[in-house]
């Protein structure tokens, strides 16, 4: 199984080193070139770019997410299952069909506009289609479950009586979240986290039908390259230095959270 | 002892996979799985692999040459030009026949994938229009014969645009804010600023291109999307008023929502042809050139165009096509515009410069 995974990304790595041919095919020749455009500010401007979209689809999430994976953990458990197919039906459908159906919900004449023009909260229909907003909409929508899911299982473990015991010791309602709950589920909080920026980061379906193209993620910038430009070695340049980053965001992390947790200095 | 058990597990299962690897590399699953006829003239258990773009085909059609032939015809799609060279590339060698478009015609015979044809057993091929025979791209039609051809010009919905647009520089109108879609096509996008310029679309000079990105920047504000996919739905629902685009899709937004006409800008815009051509790799080099012929046959070219709304190369098909289709302009351009309209080249290492500035323009 291991080898199914790491002889592509080797595959990769070794194109990355090369230079594309006049025709587009890879010219076997090593250089670092590859990775000194990807340093260029026009490509650290799509990073940039990826980054913030991707951080703050994550924090909606976790912001949407935790209320409803707190909701489902403390219904009664023949329900719970029920509720989580309920979060997990939409995988059943193609992401692209879900994605071309945001498209009509958010046209100027779409759903979303009808409505709230119908119910007189707005008169001039809001123009969401093809903007970062729509983006947004889309990466929201697209990861949730990949937030629940994980949340729900942390939050399942909860044991209840912890958090009777802060409300008992007269604890604040912000008190109870921030320093009981919130601590306790916080492996479900970063495995959520981590599943849905590490996917949002990559995006390209979702930016190009959502946002139009009229803008680019780190995903955009792959797909073209190696579909319309046709040079496969900077295509691969820049997905190893997205792989780079987030390897080095989550290796970053873990370290911190060893020496958080050193015996001894636990509290 | 074990991790060097573990370890040893591990190169086994790198070793099965890479052998995997190589085994399945140069044949994919989908290639003939017959071995191949000596001397062309292929039995009835003869399979064709045809390669060509989505909804490109007519199944009818495609049902009646197996019957007529005895052949099974396997179709196998791609979405884009670079998506065909690159799975020939990359040694896909099952595919008997395909269609690339004019400049990758050029692409492909210069990287040897392509077989010579024997126009002899293409009797169809005399019925090529003039203007459509030997083309830069191919100009002794050694390897390629175009099959159906179109144009990029603008799509418009003439309830919103009273007087008919006769310039690329209409999509530059701020009356139009918002409600104009470019094509998202690198070489399209800068053709029209080119056009609208005075400019070939196949400008090569940095400081032209250069140009013509400030042009587009100026106009980004006023453009909704740039899409190669949706545009026909957009101005058909009215969400858009202006469209960059191809004939025939734009054909589609007409059947949809009849107020929307075509043009072609008086500057001229890119004409385009997908080719038939046989594979250097086919192993049924005899039969793809009598399924060739059958798709240039007149009769078989009309109603081809009559389901995909995209005009034959065949001269005796247009008076056999629907009457409502042989008029539309979208589908066949007035005899006028076909003096003012440009093939799209093959510009080499110059594809950099548009790369880089369709990036700028992108994040702007």
């Amino acid at each position: 199984m291991g080898a199914f995974f790491f002889l592509p990304l080797l595959l990769v790595l070794v194109i990355s080193f090369a230079s594309r041919g006049t025709y587009g095919g890879v010219e076997w020749s090593f250089s670092l070139a590859n990775y000194a455009t990807v340093a260029d500010p026009l490509y650290l401007k799509i990073f940039l770019h990826s980054l913030v979209l991707a951080l703050v689809a994550t924090v909606l999430c976790l912001v949407l997410g935790f209320p409803l994976a707190y909701y489902i953990a403390r219904l009664p458990v023949r329900w719970q299952g029920v509720w989580l197919l309920l979060v997990m039906i939409p995988f059943w459908t193609n992401f692209l069909v879900r994605t071309y159906a945001w498209i009509f919900m958010l046209r100027t004449e779409g759903l979303l506009n009808s409505l709230l023009i119908g119910s007189g909260l707005i008169d001039k229909p809001l123009e969401v289609l093809f903007s970062d907003t729509a983006v947004l909409i889309g990466l929201v929508y697209g990861y949730l479950p990949f937030m629940v899911l994980p949340l729900y299982a942390a939050i399942e473990r909860l044991p209840r009586s912890v958090v009777e015991a802060a409300w008992d010791l007269y604890a604040p309602a912000w008190a109870v979240f921030w320093r009981v709950i919130l601590p306790l589920t916080k492996p479900g909080v970063v495995a959520g986290c981590i599943l849905v920026f590490i996917p949002s980061l990559g995006a390209f379906i979702t930016p190009d039908l959502l946002g139009g193209a009229r803008s680019m993620m780190v995903g955009n910038l792959i797909q073209h390259e190696y579909l319309v430009v046709r040079d496969w070695p900077f295509g691969s340049a820049v997905s190893f230095v997205l792989m780079g980053l987030v390897l080095t965001g989550l290796m970053a992390y873990l370290r911190t959270e060893e020496t958080m947790n050193k015996p001894g200095e636990e509290r | 002892m074990q991790s060097t058990r573990g370890q040893i597990g591990h190169w086994v299962m790198l070793h099965v996979a890479w052998c995997f690897f190589v085994a399945c590399g140069p044949t994919p699953d989908d290639g003939p799985k017959k071995a191949p006829q000596v001397g062309g003239s292929a039995g009835p258990s003869a399979t064709l692999h045809y390669f060509t773009w989505s909804d490109y085909v007519d199944e009818q059609l495609i049902e009646a040459f197996e019957r007529k032939a005895g052949v099974k015809i396997v179709v196998d799609t791609f979405g884009s030009n670079e998506e065909l060279l690159a799975k020939l590339q990359s040694g896909a060698s099952g595919y008997d026949l395909a269609v690339p478009s004019d400049f990758m015609v050029s692409i492909m015979i210069k990287q040897g994938l392509l077989a010579e044809l024997d126009l002899a057993k293409i009797p169809n091929s005399k019925l090529v229009l003039d203007w459509l025979q030997k083309l830069p791209f191919d100009p002794e039609s050694r390897y390629s014969i175009p099959y159906l051809w179109g144009t990029v010009g603008i799509g418009y919905n003439s309830e919103v645009i009273a007087s008919p647009p006769d310039s690329w520089t209409v999509l530059w109108d701020p009356r139009y804010k918002g409600k104009i879609s470019m094509l998202n096509d690198q070489r399209e996008v800068f053709g029209a600023a080119l056009r609208s310029m005075g400019h070939s679309i196949n400008a090569k000079d940095p400081r032209v291109i250069g140009e013509a990105k400030a042009k587009l920047v100026a106009q980004k504000p006023l453009v909704k999307t740039y899409s190669s996919e949706t545009y026909h739905q957009l101005l058909a629902f009215g969400d858009v008023v202006l469209a960059q685009g191809w004939g025939g899709a734009v054909a589609r937004a007409m059947a949809e929502r009849p107020s929307i006409q075509y043009v072609i800008p008086k500057e001229g815009g890119t004409v385009w042809a997908d080719c038939l051509v046989v594979l250097r790799t086919s192993r049924h080099r005899d039969l793809a050139m009598q399924f060739i012929n059958y798709l240039l046959d007149s009769e078989v070219a009309a109603r081809t165009t009559d389901r995909l709304l995209f005009a034959s190369s065949n001269r005796e098909s247009k008076d056999l096509v629907q009457s409502t289709i042989r008029e539309n302009p979208a589908v066949y351009p007035p005899g006028a515009a076909l003096d003012r309209l440009e093939w799209m080249a093959d510009v080499g290492e110059a594809i950099r410069l548009y790369d880089r500035a369709w990036t700028e323009l992108k994040l702007e």
